[in-house]
């Protein structure tokens, strides 16, 4: 199984090679449909869990999964799990599964904010929902109905949801929690490429040299993608490198050549470095691929005054007095800073020094074209002696050893035939600077031609299992459309209404309310309906504090769709018993654009049902008059949404024409049949399709028998067309069902390995094929700049375009809002564990994962646990401006943070350490800064 | 002296020899049975003892008892055997699926112990208490079981353990079935394992596959009469030698005895 | 309701005594009091004061151990203890079996069993031979050999720490003196108490009988779990010097007549008695 290089490159050809003419998988490890023998059977699926993408097989057998085996033939995992995917069999069995809906109930029997939690029927549900949602329509038009989305959705459930709420509802209120794990990704794609998600895929590591982890740890979060790592290091000991770059030693610098831990923040200063050292080096050792920049690239500055993402001066909660005098200390810095000595240096080509005041406007995308020279002043303040000393995250390690690492780490990125990966996660995305700090990444390999090459690449690991899939690619975040659309621009729209057969100008241009701004939305009393689907919002915010207290003691109707109790179902007025994964048909979209199928196999629990059925249901209770009209200016859409009603009409549609029968269940619908003589459905429920044994009661008060037609695959095929002809193509559903996921673009039927590099993907050949160029960077978004300095932007000059060029950006390093100080002297980061998935809603219940990992720990340094007079084992408290939460001290083992930084994961629900966190945010791409704010711990 | 009461002097004396012979039967009956259940209980070797204790047969003998282990023990990870327990009555012990040994570094169990049975100088190191050092078992991997050896991405072992990278280390090892997989094999090593459990308490699998057993149940012994060249640690090993005296099937009898017994066969 | 205070006021001391002390050890695991830490085996008084039993001692130094310092303090303080205040009070005032076996003979005088049965079938001296031989065992296995069935530690442990299938053994006791043996286990069978009889011997505090004010009506008798000890009742003024009596105080109690008293013991040799 040892193949060279040049044999892997061809032997991954072929097969997708013949994935195209559809004999792809040999006999023996196609997923075989039918009952075996044994009473049981085989069907394959996605693991549950994180943005890996494992591909499992799922044993059913008397209605229920029982059992769970890895896939031998995807080509992700090759029949391996990690310890949540080999529990996936268990996940949907807890004892305490949601079977009904659940109503906050006064004593009079009517819903009561203040009441308890009583069974109701799907249809009082409904009623209920239906009543507060047109209550909030009244209140604040359609920027008062919101949804927290997920990268958790199948991409069905997501399209649908989407539909519903923009072309429906003509709200941009929806955003997913992936905006809290890779927002900062998705800006800085665009930025760079004009078009989101990774250049390069899994295979990269097989062919890499050299594998760089800035702030992953993904030994924990990415066990099967860091076995594959291992996997080459060991190919090859001596020539492959693997450099581990973390706040804290954890799992990932085991196998690591060299660790380096930095001061939380600085990352962006060491990326600067690096491109420094190219830069400066260049003149006398030839590092830069000068033909390559040349005809691919442009150097690009915005602004650094942006803010940090919090809420600014002015907003209602603000005025109202809901933050107190010593959150407001950091909340001040959103609209005014003092440059500190750190920074100082950074900021100077860009006009700032030490002790100079910034004042911040809120964040803006912009950006122009700057020239080389400039670019090279930016870096200018980044030599060893400065980078070390603000880097240096550790203050028990010798300055001169740390830049002897840094100075290695500069030398493998620039040696001449080294390939080199750069992997990370949540570290370099959870920034108040991510956004930047993504396209630093870029700047390093665009510059050495290590990028979008077989083993080369900056590559942006995801969290989610269907954050690429989903969130990113369906577009569930406020301010997208399906296919990379956006909901700003007019063309887009028009495309979008035209494939939904909804009248021109019904959807709203104005997507700005991202995750935050909806909490912030409802406790400034804008947003009055929230519903939470396939996440748990209420756990996974920083701020915690201030978002349940708005859900609770507010007037507002907050609904949560869950399989599971956790914090968010706690906090609403009504909860819906949802159907898990296995429960339902979905597809998930992984980290390197590979989708994967599944079939429904078990029947929901009780009488859950699918996102996917609740948001269709919903849409039977609004008609073209409730939703169509004009809407006067509310929250951020400054202007009037003008009615379509009578466009509408125009197009067949009445008054009472309900938004089932214009998005759901029309003509196009209707033609996915239900057949159980097609090979894909034969033999497998369809829960929304025909109904099921169960006879659940429906929104109507009377028993669901089904819509009648393939509803999963018309959703699936309405979606693909959008993404087809787009560089984003996706294959026909019943393609996806035949084999182990396919890559996107999948033009010709054939995957694409390496995006943007002529020789691998069809789109970049095209467009190179006059130039003859390697590479095509063909995204379209930001794809004209004017042009100016680091110091600003030349109002005269003229919009050049940039045409299948990227972007390398000049961006300083700057501090985050909140750091250590005298009275909170330690930093706090957050994370995830192995164990445990997210919230925990799922994996806290599996007994085992239970009993391996019952309890969020506070891992910190022996001395600093020392000093505080704390106890390994003890429990301390740990206390920021905003709250405080109790955590047992941990001292030893997995995570072992440098003195004054402590490390608690949040999947703890008694562990609430997001009371704890700042909400501050990138002011680009609005992603939660998880990884850093200042505390105070203590004994508890 | 009256037939009468000679008669009432030897039955009397017969009386005292038959009830002296009673007592001593039933006293002979009574101590055979209370030693055999002695000896039952006692012989309980799959026993996890507190950090520091002495060597079981001298624990049996000093351990008093008392409890006071087990109320110091902030984690209730002691328990004092029951009746029922099928162990030796009274004594402390635990369970490290239920509630391993969390190796508080104060180690607040061994000075409270008043017989010595738990020996704070064995947990002591420089003259500080020292948890690191304790030998309360060692822990042993089930490969058949152990999920890791499957390929599976598990390890929770290894982040369980408080000595993680020295108790516990990992194995890399590629997967030749995968062709691009690792394995990652958890190790254990004995020489730094206290046998705290926290290990077995992780462990995903039904029953544990790593688990912890007293380290003579554990562990086998090298001879002393070899010592290993390339370690001069080994050599502290010499202490214990002996001087050494073979016997076999062959060498029973003396030399002479064996010259003298015969050529039977030979020829 | 004032005789009811005289015939049972030493009675409610005792339980008082014996329930107090089982409440302190149970806090002290269960809240982490540390007023009495431990249980009757070994303790630890106030965080400082050691106590231990030293009949357990006894045994581990047959058992071949070596006796730690605070053992041998904790041996000393608690033998000094009871040297003056009579060495089988603990069977009395401590020890919790006593409960068990006092309720076992009040249900037997009522049921009348004695009657039925008036010869007992065994010697009050095989505490003695158990006590030898669970230092024969011990000496022999190495072990602490009557620390390994101990219903004494069974129970008082089992309330501290878990009872297990301890309650099995209170049974038995309790139905071995109900309807076996009266006294069967305190009075005959229990080593621990026949150590502190051979303790008790050389004991301060007594109980003097007036043969005076003696009206014979044997109540004392009836009620003593060690009547052998009352030899003297409605026959001469003594004490009663037996290590077997463990001061319980009923007799004294149910006198109505002022025949029985607590006393100290004459530091003097009484004549006499020769003791």
């Amino acid at each position: 199984m040892s193949l060279s290089r040049r044999e892997f490159l061809k032997s991954s050809a072929a097969a997708s090679a013949a994935a195209a003419v559809g004999m792809s998988v040999p006999a023996e490890l196609e997923a075989a449909a039918g009952q075996a023998e044994g009473g049981w059977r085989w069907d394959k699926a996605a693991c549950r869990f994180c943005g890996t993408g494992c591909g499992i097989m799922m044993a059913t057998k008397n209605g229920k999964i029982v059992a769970v085996k890895g896939d031998p033939a995807a080509p992700v995992n090759r029949g391996l799990n990690c310890i949540k995917g080999y529990f996936n069999a268990k996940i949907m069995y807890g004892a305490d599964r949601l079977t009904q809906p659940l109503l906050r109930v006064g004593a009079d029997g009517k819903f009561d904010k203040k009441g308890k939690f009583v069974p109701v029927s799907w249809e009082r549900a409904y009623d209920e929902m239906e009543v507060h949602i047109k209550k909030a329509l009244k209140h604040g038009g359609p920027e008062s109905v919101s949804v927290f989305a997920s990268g958790q959705y199948t991409v069905q459930e997501g399209y649908a949801a989407q539909k519903m709420m923009k072309a429906g509802f003509r709200s941009n209120a929806i955003d997913p929690n992936a905006r809290h794990c890779m927002a900062s990704a998705v800006v800085g794609f665009y930025q760079t490429f004009g078009v989101d998600e990774p250049s390069g895929c899994y295979d990269d590591i097989e062919l890499t040299d050299t594998i760089v982890s800035w702030g992953s740890n993904m030994a924990e979060m990415h066990p099967i993608l860091w076995s594959r790592v291992t996997d080459r290091k060991l190919s090859d000991p001596e020539r492959v490198k693997v450099i581990s770059i973390q706040t804290y030693t954890h799992r990932t610098s085991d196998l690591a050549d060299t660790e380096i831990i930095f001061s939380p923040n600085t990352d962006t200063a060491l990326w600067n470095y690096i491109a420094r050292e190219i830069v400066m080096r260049d003149e006398a050792e030839g590092i830069i691929d000068w033909d390559f920049v040349k005809k691919h690239m442009i150097f690009t500055a915005g602004p650094v005054n942006i803010g940090y993402g919090m809420r600014r001066a002015g907003e209602k909660s603000l005025k109202d007095g809901k933050y107190t005098a010593l959150e407001m200390e950091i909340i001040d810095k959103e609209m005014k800073t003092t440059v500190s000595a750190k920074e100082g240096p950074a900021l100077e080509p860009f006009g700032y020094k030490a002790g100079d005041t910034m004042k911040h406007t809120g964040g803006t995308l912009g950006h122009w074209e700057i020239s080389f020279e400039e670019y090279k002043k930016s870096l200018e303040p980044y030599d060893l002696h400065y980078t070390a000393t603000i880097v240096k995250g550790d203050p028990d390690e010798n300055l001169e050893s740390f830049k002897e690492k840094l100075q290695e780490l500069a030398n493998l990125y620039i040696e001449k035939g080294r390939k080199v990966v750069s992997f990370w996660t949540m570290g370099m995305n959870q920034h108040t600077r991510g956004t930047w700090t993504n396209t630093l990444a870029y700047n390093v390999h665009f510059m050495l031609n290590k990028q979008a090459k077989p083993g080369d690449g900056a590559f942006s690991l995801t969290g989610q299992p269907s954050a690429c899939g989903t969130a990113r690619e369906v577009g569930t975040f406020t301010h997208r459309l399906p296919a990379d659309m956006m909901v700003k621009n007019p063309k887009h729209r028009k495309i979008a209404e035209n494939k939904w057969k909804i009248p021109n100008g019904t959807l709203n241009g104005v997507g700005k309310q991202h995750i935050m701004a909806i909490h912030r939305g409802i406790e400034d009393g804008l947003i009055k309906f929230a519903w939470v689907n396939v996440c748990n919002p209420y756990q996974d915010s920083a701020s915690a504090s201030h978002w349940i207290n708005a859900a609770r003691d507010m007037d507002n109707f907050i609904v949560t769709s869950d399989g599971y109790p956790g914090i968010s179902a706690k906090v609403s007025d009504l909860i819906l018993p949802t159907a898990m994964m296995y429960e339902k048909w979905g597809a998930y979209g992984n980290a390197e654009r590979r989708t994967q199928h599944w079939r429904q196999q078990v029947l929901p629990i009780g009488d859950s049902m699918s996102d996917t059925w609740q948001w269709i249901e919903l849409s039977k209770r609004f008609t073209v008059k409730d939703l169509w009209g004009a809407w006067a200016p509310s929250g951020p859409r400054k202007k009037a949404l003008p009615s379509v009603i009578a466009k509408a009409k125009a197009m067949g549609y009445s008054d009472n024409t309900t938004m089932y029968d214009i998005l759901f269940a029309n003509k196009d619908a209707k033609s996915y049949k239900l057949d159980q003589k097609d090979p894909i459905q034969a033999g497998y429920d369809n829960s929304e399709g025909y109904g099921d044994s169960r006879n659940v009661v429906g929104s109507d008060g009377k028993v669901f028998d089904g819509y009648g037609f393939f509803i999963q695959k018309y959703l699936w095929e309405e979606y693909a067309a959008f993404t087809r002809g787009h560089g984003h193509d996706l294959a026909p559903f019943d393609v996806y069902h035949k084999v182990r996921g396919l890559k996107w673009p999948v033009v010709d039927g054939k995957e694409t390995s390496w995006r943007f590099n002529a020789k691998y993907d069809p789109y970049a050949a095209k467009a190179t094929k006059e130039t003859g160029n390697s590479h095509a960077f063909y995204g379209t978004l930001a794809k004209a700049l004017q042009s100016g300095t680091l110091k600003g932007k030349d109002k005269s000059s003229k919009k050049k375009s940039l045409a299948n060029k990227a972007k390398i950006f000049a961006r300083p390093y700057m501090d985050p809002p909140e750091m250590p100080d005298s009275n909170y002297d330690t930093w706090l980061c957050t994370g995830r564990v192995l164990e445990h998935w997210h919230s925990g809603t799922m994996t806290m219940r599996v007994p085992e994962l239970f009993r391996a990992v019952p309890e969020a720990l506070c891992y910190m340094h022996p001395a600093d646990a020392k000093a505080k007079d704390l106890k390994q084992g003890g429990l301390a408290w740990v206390e920021s401006r905003r709250g405080r939460v109790k955590a047992r001290v941990e001292t030893r083992g997995r995570n072992r943070p440098p003195r004054g930084l402590v490390f608690v994961p949040w999947f703890d629900e008694k562990v609430f350490i997001n009371k704890v966190c700042l909400d501050a945010t990138c002011p680009m791409s609005k992603q939660t800064d998880f990884k850093k704010c200042a505390v105070k711990i203590y004994k508890a | 002296m009256p037939d009468k009461m000679k008669n009432k002097t030897v039955s009397d004396r017969r009386k005292f020899i038959l009830r002296m012979a009673r007592g001593a039967g039933i006293t002979a009956l009574g101590g055979f049975v209370w030693s055999a259940y002695v000896d039952e209980v006692t012989a309980s070797p799959l026993l996890l003892r507190p950090p520091g204790a002495i060597k079981e047969e001298d624990f049996l003998k000093t351990c008093i008892k008392c409890g006071l282990c087990v109320e110091a023990c902030p984690y209730d990870t002691l328990l004092l055997a029951k009746p029922g327990d099928n162990k030796p009555l009274g004594t402390p012990y635990f369970i490290p699926r239920d509630i391993p040994c969390y190796m508080c570094p104060d180690i607040p169990c061994v000075p409270v112990c008043p017989t010595g049975a738990l020996d704070e100088s064995s947990v002591t190191t420089n003259g500080e208490l020292d948890i690191n050092v304790s030998e309360m078992g060692l822990a042993v991997i089930d490969d058949e079981s152990c999920i890791a050896f499957w390929g599976i991405q598990c390890d929770a072992c290894y982040r369980a353990c408080p000595l993680l990278g020295e108790a516990i280390s990992i194995v890399y090892e590629k997967n030749e079935r995968t062709g691009k997989h690792a394995f990652m094999k958890p190790v254990v090593h004995a020489d730094i394992c206290t046998g705290c459990g926290l290990c077995e308490k992780a462990c995903v699998t039904e029953k544990a596959a790593i688990f912890v057993l007293p380290k003579e149940v554990a562990m086998g012994k090298v001879g002393d009469f070899y010592i290993k060249g390339w370690d001069k640690e080994d050599e502290k090993r010499l202490e214990d030698a002996k001087e050494i005296k073979t016997v076999t099937e062959i060498s029973k009898k003396s030399a002479i005895d064996s010259l003298n017994s015969g050529l039977g066969d030979l020829y | 309701m004032a005789t009811l205070w005289n015939n049972y006021r030493y009675l409610f001391f005792r339980r008082f005594t014996q329930i107090g002390l089982l409440t302190l050890y149970f806090g002290a695991n269960a809240w982490g009091w540390t007023i009495l830490m431990g249980n009757l085996s070994s303790s630890l008084f106030l965080n400082i004061v050691p106590l231990s039993d030293p009949y357990a001692a006894l045994q581990m130094l047959f058992a071949g151990a070596v006796i730690a310092t605070d053992i041998l303090i904790g041996v000393l303080i608690i033998t000094m203890f009871y040297l003056l205040i009579g060495g089988r009070a603990f069977c009395s005032w401590v020890c919790p079996v006593n409960i068990v076996t006092d309720a076992a003979a009040l249900l037997r005088r009522k049921l009348g069993v004695d009657e039925v049965s008036k010869r007992q079938p065994a010697s009050r001296n095989m505490r003695y031979w158990v006590l030898a031989l669970s230092l024969i065992i011990s000496f022999a296995m190495g072990v602490t050999a009557f620390e390994f069935i101990s219903p004494i530690s069974m129970l008082h442990r089992g309330i501290i720490f878990g009872l297990g299938f301890g309650w099995a053994a209170m049974l038995i006791i309790f139905l071995f003196d109900l309807f076996v043996l009266k006294n069967g286990w305190c009075g005959h069978v229990c080593p621990l108490g026949g150590f502190y009889s051979l303790v008790g011997k050389f004991s301060l505090i007594r109980v003097q009988h007036t043969v005076e004010n003696c009206t014979a009506c044997m109540k004392c008798k009836t009620v003593c779990p060690e009547r052998q000890v009352l030899h003297m009742i409605d026959k001469e003024s003594l004490p009663v010097l037996s290590g077997e009596c463990t001061n319980c105080a009923r007799c004294i109690e149910v006198c109505d007549d002022d025949a029985l008293s607590f006393s100290i013991r004459k530091l003097a040799k009484n004549k006499k008695t020769g003791e």
